[in-house]
């Protein structure tokens, strides 16, 4: 984890990948996220924070419209993918969520072979035009995923039989292997013990280089360790963001203050 | 009527030992429950459990045993009266007998009935007195021992306990010896046939004709008749016929009931395709023999096809429709029981709902739905209703489903129908039954090994 301080300077030169402008969220009556405004920016790894319940986990699902699949679900507002609406009638969600890729709280790989899971993606996308290329996209995504030298020789064996840490992973490398432009987490360590952790945030950190990263989380100490953005969530709005060395160290909102030190939540 | 009342007796003791065991306990305890090893309900369970046991085994064993030996003693006094009777006459005489002595009607009427008829009437008001009193007996002796016992350390709880699941066990075990025993006559019976056709069991699994009862000759039957094999084609084609209906049909259903329809629709639908499977199959029987073989032929014969009356296409046709629901709502259950996480999983690498079902959801469902597959094979291999009433009776070797074919199940209802004889016909039908056996079990065999070998690869 190196490199994890960064100025000021270098955050400013980057561009700004998404854009949300005043979203809220309904779910049925109830009103999950208000007018939230934040830009996720190219190259950094942005954190949201915030007690149970506080929207994090549904705004991250309106950045690839997976809260599309809930019925119930309503998001007004824009976000702006490159400049443009995500939620515009054009846009198929499809084609959105394999350029803004996703990995769940809960490692789920497909009852499939290891290369099976990590070759879904770019099957159903057609981004390879035979077996050599796609070889090469499966060893690829597993390097980047750092889990390559732990699976090289049981490529056909089920992803499901792998360890935890292993297993999510996987699901890292799998949502890779379709190329996004950004890379959404839920809680990727949650269900891990603190080594796999260690893991899979070392790989974050890495990954920063290639994507936008954005991570829900709830341990304070991770957000710190991985990100150089934070937004802290609290009751469907975002209470404060920005550089996530600030965040920690001087809060300006008396609720972040509050959170950070450990008073609620 | 007086072991019934006795039985109703043994009830009513038995709950009143509940009651008693289970206040003695409370008043044991003084008015501090917890000083109590079992709580009260158990020092009563106990009781019940016993006085239940001793009552009704009493009853059972003391009238059975008697009424065996009250047997023996009636058929020595029809040979004092008769000697050297058959076993089969006696047997006539002690029935009416038995008859005469309810008051009802027999078959013929003569001295010895007579006075065996007031013997039994005398002997049988002794047995069942007797053992009533002993019964009652019994379970006042076990429920007053059970309440002699109770004081706060009797560790009734843990008795009451071992109690029950001995009965659980005997339970498991009617079960299991029930299947043995079914098994092994179908096994003897089986043997007994194989050798009434001299042991040629070929001509049995191979042989190309089936008319087992027009051989018949001193207890023997003709080898060169007793070919099943147009039995098991029919069987084969029929079931083959009904998967293809039954498959396509009940597992499309089943993906959009689970990933298609709304919550709304589906709780209409799935119950209604539930009722499908409520359905008798002689309903499904005689919808296939008077509308849909009807439908087929004249279909048929407007194509210029020649196609009889009763066909294997018509029965297939109409199994495969009642074995949908089982396959749709088995199906459908293993579908939905696939985490949302999967599917989570694949739409977040940019899958459309087709990918997703076809290439996540349905191979992570497949062991549970090859499972719904043997199993509605299986129904349609042993099924009988709608085969004879549609498929026709004639034992003919054909591939044509638009002609008359027969199956296993038909040609044992038809054994055991009718004017034949039963001592003859029993050989074929058990060495049918047994051959249905083995088929269907095989089938089971092949799903579990399936099913398990996927959950390895799975789980």
């Amino acid at each position: 984890m190196t490199n994890m301080r960064m100025t000021e300077q270098d955050l400013q030169d980057r561009e700004t990948k998404i854009a949300s402008r005043g979203v809220d969220v309904f779910y049925g009556a109830t009103h999950a996220i208000k007018d939230v405004d934040i830009d996720i920016l190219n190259n950094t790894v942005t954190a949201f924070i915030g007690p149970s319940g506080c929207g994090k986990s549904t705004f991250l699902r309106c950045l690839n419209r997976m809260n599309d699949t809930i019925d119930s679900c309503r998001v007004t507002g824009q976000i702006l993918l490159d400049g443009d609406d995500i939620y515009h009638s054009s846009v198929d969600p499809v084609t959105l969520r394999a350029r803004v890729g996703m990995v769940f709280q809960k490692p789920n790989p497909f009852p499939k072979s290891i290369f099976d899971n990590i070759a879904y993606g770019p099957r159903i996308h057609g981004l390879v035009n035979n077996k050599a290329e796609l070889d090469e996209v499966v060893e690829k995504s597993l390097r980047r995923a750092a889990i390559w030298n732990e699976v090289k020789d049981r490529l056909d064996q089920p992803g499901t039989g792998l360890s935890g840490g292993q297993q999510q992973r996987l699901c890292i490398a799998r949502a890779i292997a379709t190329a996004p432009e950004v890379l959404l987490m839920d809680e990727p360590c949650s269900a891990l013990d603190p080594i796999a952790t260690a893991q899979i945030e070392e790989l974050i950190d890495e990954l920063r280089q290639d994507f936008a990263v954005v991570i829900v989380t709830h341990s304070m100490q991770q957000a710190a360790r991985v990100s150089q953005k934070t937004a802290f969530f609290h009751l469907g709005v975002i209470a404060e963001h920005g550089d996530t060395n600030q965040i920690f160290t001087n809060p300006v909102d008396k609720r972040t203050q509050d959170y950070i030190t450990g008073r609620f939540g | 009527m007086v072991l019934t009342a006795s039985f109703v007796a043994i009830l009513f003791l038995a709950v009143a030992g509940y009651g008693m065991s289970r206040s003695r306990a409370v008043s044991v305890a003084g008015g501090n429950l917890a000083r109590l090893h079992s709580r009260p309900s158990y020092h009563g369970t106990y009781s019940l459990l016993w006085v239940l046991i001793a009552g009704i085994a009493t009853l059972l064993i003391v009238g059975e045993a008697w009424a065996l030996l009250n047997e023996r003693i009636y058929f020595s006094i029809i040979e004092d009266a008769r000697p050297g009777l058959a076993q089969i006459e006696k047997q006539l005489i002690l029935s009416d007998a038995h008859q005469l002595a309810r008051g009802g009607i027999a078959s013929a009427t003569g001295e010895v009935r007579t006075a065996l008829a007031e013997t039994i009437r005398v002997m049988d008001t002794w047995r069942v007195v007797v053992t009533a009193i002993l019964s009652l007996a019994a379970a006042a002796a076990a429920a007053a021992l059970t309440f002699g016992r109770i004081d706060a350390d009797w560790r009734a709880r843990n008795r009451s306990e071992n109690i029950i699941r001995a009965i659980l066990m005997i339970c498991a075990i009617i079960a299991i010896l029930t299947t043995i025993g079914i098994v092994l006559s179908l096994i003897f019976e089986t043997i007994n046939f194989f050798g009434k056709i001299d042991w040629q069991v070929h001509k049995f699994l191979f042989g190309t004709t089936w008319s087992p009862l027009s051989g018949v000759s001193a207890g023997k039957l003709d080898p060169d008749k007793v070919g099943a094999v147009p039995l098991f084609a029919g069987t084969f084609m029929i079931t083959i016929i009904a998967m293809l209906v039954a498959v396509p049909v009940g597992l499309f259903a089943a993906v959009y009931l689970s990933d298609f329809a709304s919550k709304a629709t589906r709780a209409w639908a799935k119950p209604m395709l539930e009722i499908l499977a409520g359905v008798p199959t002689v309903v499904y029987g005689f919808f296939a023999a008077i509308t849909v073989a009807p439908a087929i032929r004249d279909a048929g014969n407007f194509l210029g096809l020649s196609v009889d009356s009763s066909s294997a296409l018509a029965a297939g046709t109409v199994m495969g429709i009642m074995i949908i629901p089982f396959i749709s709502s088995l199906s459908d259950d293993v579908i939905n029981s696939v985490p949302q996480s999967l599917r989570d999983g694949s739409y977040g690498l940019g899958a459309t709902k087709a990918e997703t079902i076809r290439q996540v959801v349905l191979p992570a469902a497949l062991p549970g739905i090859v499972s719904a597959v043997l199993l509605g094979v299986s129904r349609a291999v042993g099924e009988t209703m709608i085969v004879v009433m549609a498929a026709g009776q004639g034992a003919n070797l054909t591939w044509n489903p638009l002609e008359a074919v027969t199956t296993v199940t038909v040609q044992i209802v038809m054994l055991y129908t009718g004017d034949t004889d039963l001592e003859t016909a029993s050989g074929p039908v058990f060495a049918l039954g047994f051959t249905l056996f083995c088929v269907t079990l095989l089938l089971n065999v092949v799903a579990l090994r399936i099913v398990r070998r996927y959950r390895e690869m799975y789980d």
